[in-house]
């Protein structure tokens, strides 16, 4: 019987799905630039071109919650909390800086030129007068400075995922317990951001984002293709990311974690090092996808960290195919497109007679069905069709039990 | 001989039910000894001690040169020092494939940082290679784990074993469900580790027992009720009261 031999292949040559999925994220990108009204042909629109980025966004976060919950095996009920946070720190200083333009502006018809106490007063009444207060608060000490809330971007969310994640791994927290905790915690955030004294403009969120600073003379035409753009290059560079770091022996440990996490601490790994570090990763892969989103919607608001938001992201990835990256990334682009379509009133609603079904009540009923059908029917997702099709090309025959010891020629024919 | 792993006065209590009574025990470096008892003697409670699953209410316990308690250490770093755990159920990563299975274990550094640039270099290689050919799986290296069959997946377990290289080797009950041909196999792959490390194997077959000649401590109730050679402790009165007098 010939010997299996090791034979030393490329990280690209071993998941040849990682170079189909370049491949088509930049023909799709390129298609959508030729299409746009920006650079080319003008056939779709720039709100279109936004709910394309911004879906690529969604995305990015479902790659995220694959790898915490598809490969590691926590179910993680608050990573849009990440998410929003993230929009919330870029967010921060698009509003301050935008804001500070207008005032600079029209402080300098006054005459005088403006002292920087003026200006600075003059954009906190404008960003906070909606919440009664005429004052910057604390949280907003590097509003002004866009590199420092760029690291908030990655800070604030990874230093929360990392307190939460080692407070509850370390009591080894585990499974529906975990979840229910994440839940509380998205919860907890949503609610005291709500709250006026939050610091964050309370329910009104902070809006107006979708205007960039000193870029006023560039249309949103423009804008909305760059950060199209910057959202495929984010999701192409988390996909090859995660999808090294999944198969390597890091993403053997993680799987195994899933399967047998008592095991796994008998061979002498870490189990909750490991989880804390999946769970931080993630979060901050979730905080910059919400940094690049927001800009995209133009408005953030506490709703946005409502733990439905988190429980659809599990569903995304759950209709999609968990446990392998392109299967979130189906999902999450299948279910949220369809979505706008059924909740935008452009589905045609079917008259049964007696009774009118309109999507946009119903579509939530039909996903609640699509979630049980698909986890009672086709546990693998939309992604399983790809098992399907491969299995097609090349059958596996080797995977039968064979029987005792020398078992049958099919199995030695496979293992030539 | 000095003793490599040593457990002293150990009791521990479940609800009231005193599984570990004043427990003492030693092994040296290089020793293979066999743990019998009846069902409910503290076999498996034992062990759960030592790989620091459960923490005893009073006594110590101490491994290596160095004397380092293990009560004050994680499963993982337990693990780490040098103690290896087989259960009595195959337990491998059935969604992986053999070589993945014992990759992951192959002695290295654990943290996740350094596994995640971790590299397979010829070294860890061939070592996979040769794990793989000393328990007869080097032709089902690239098969998942979950498609071998139970002897097969027991070989893969204790495959994974060898590649930690722990000092200390617990084994339960390794022969449960396994052939005949098999069953010899383990006896002398057992006797062979137990040259260069301490190997500890709680069983209840007394045949694989006697097979493995070796020391034998027999339990009953949650402390030692008799040590020595198969045939001194058979021959002890106690012993055939409590255990073998039964069958």
């Amino acid at each position: 019987m010939t010997r299996q031999t090791f034979v030393e292949r490329s990280f690209l040559a071993r998941n040849p799905s990682v170079l189909w999925f370049i491949l088509i994220l930049a023909v799709f990108t390129l298609g959508v630039t030729v299409l746009s009204e920006a650079y080319g042909l003008a056939f779709i629109s720039t709100s279109f071109v936004k709910t394309l980025g911004k879906t690529l966004c969604l995305c990015l976060v479902a790659l995220a919650m694959d790898l915490i919950w598809g490969y590691a095996g926590i179910l993680s009920l608050g990573h849009m909390a990440f998410f929003a946070l993230g929009g919330y720190m870029l967010g921060m200083w698009l509003m301050y800086a935008r804001t500070e333009e207008i005032v600079v502006a029209a402080l300098a018809q006054g005459g005088l030129p403006a002292t920087p106490e003026e200006i600075s007063q003059g954009i906190a009444v404008q960003i906070f007068g909606v919440v009664g207060a005429s004052e910057f608060p604390p949280i907003w000490y590097f509003a002004h400075s866009f590199w420092a809330q760029m690291a908030l971007v990655v800070l604030v969310p990874g230093g929360l995922a990392l307190a939460f994640g080692w407070l509850a791994f370390r009591s080894r927290v585990t499974g529906v317990y975990l979840s229910i905790l994440t839940q509380a915690m998205t919860l907890a955030l949503a609610l005291y951001l709500f709250q006026n004294d939050s610091g964050l403009r309370g329910n009104n969120g902070l809006s107006g984002l979708q205007n960039l600073p000193g870029l006023g003379d560039v249309s949103q035409d423009d804008l909305s293709i760059w950060f199209f753009w910057a959202s495929a290059l984010a999701l192409g560079l988390g996909y090859v990311l995660l999808a090294w770091l999944v198969s390597g022996k890091f993403g053997s440990v993680i799987r195994a974690i899933r399967d047998d996490e008592q095991r796994v601490r008998f061979l002498g790994y870490s189990v909750e090092g490991y989880k804390l570090f999946v769970f931080t990763l993630t979060a901050v892969i979730a905080a910059i996808a919400g940094a690049l989103y927001y800009p995209q919607a133009g408005i953030i608001n506490p709703a946005e960290l409502a733990p439905i938001a988190s429980i659809y992201l599990a569903v995304w990835v759950a209709i999609g195919g968990r446990g392998r990256l392109y299967g979130a990334v189906i999902g999450a682009a299948f279910v949220s497109l369809l979505s706008s379509w059924f909740t935008g009133g452009r589905a045609p609603s079917i008259p049964l007679g007696f009774y009118t079904i309109n999507w946009v009540d119903w579509w939530l009923v039909l996903l609640g069905l699509s979630f049980v059908a698909v986890t009672l029917f086709a546990p693998k997702g939309i992604g399983g069709l790809f098992d399907l099709w491969q299995g097609r090309m090349a059958p596996d025959r080797k995977g039968a039990q064979l029987g005792p010891e020398d078992g049958s020629l099919q199995e030695k024919e496979a293992l030539k | 001989m000095t003793a490599l792993l040593e457990v002293s006065g150990v009791s521990v209590t479940f609800d009231g039910f005193r599984a570990i009574n004043n427990l003492s025990f030693s092994i040296g470096a290089q020793e293979l000894r066999a743990i019998i008892g009846p069902n409910g003697a503290g076999k498996t409670t034992f062990m759960d001690i030592v790989t620091g699953k459960t923490r005893p209410d009073k006594g110590s316990v101490t491994f290596g040169e160095r004397s380092v308690s293990l009560l004050s250490l994680s499963e993982a770093e337990i693990a780490r020092a040098g103690v290896g755990r087989k259960f009595q159920r195959p337990t491998v990563f059935e969604d992986q494939t053999v070589a993945e299975n014992l990759t992951m274990a192959l002695k290295a550094q654990r943290a996740p940082w350094r596994v995640l640039f971790w590299k397979e270099g010829p070294d860890d290689r061939a070592r996979v290679q040769a794990l793989a050919e000393e328990v007869g799986l080097a032709d089902h290296l690239p098969r998942k784990s979950g498609e071998l069959s139970h002897g097969q997946k027991q070989w893969l377990e204790i495959g994974m074993l060898l590649a930690q290289e722990p000092r200390l080797l617990l084994v339960d009950e390794p022969a449960a469900g396994m052939t005949l041909a098999e069953r010899e196999h383990t006896t002398q792959l057992l006797v062979e580790m137990a040259k260069t490390r301490a190997v500890v194997v709680v069983e209840h077959d007394m045949e694989f027992v006697r097979r493995l000649n070796c020391k034998v401590t027999v339990l009953h109730e949650g402390a030692v009720l008799a040590e020595g050679s198969l045939d001194h402790v058979t021959k002890n009165q106690q012993v055939i009261e409590v255990y073998l007098g039964r069958g």
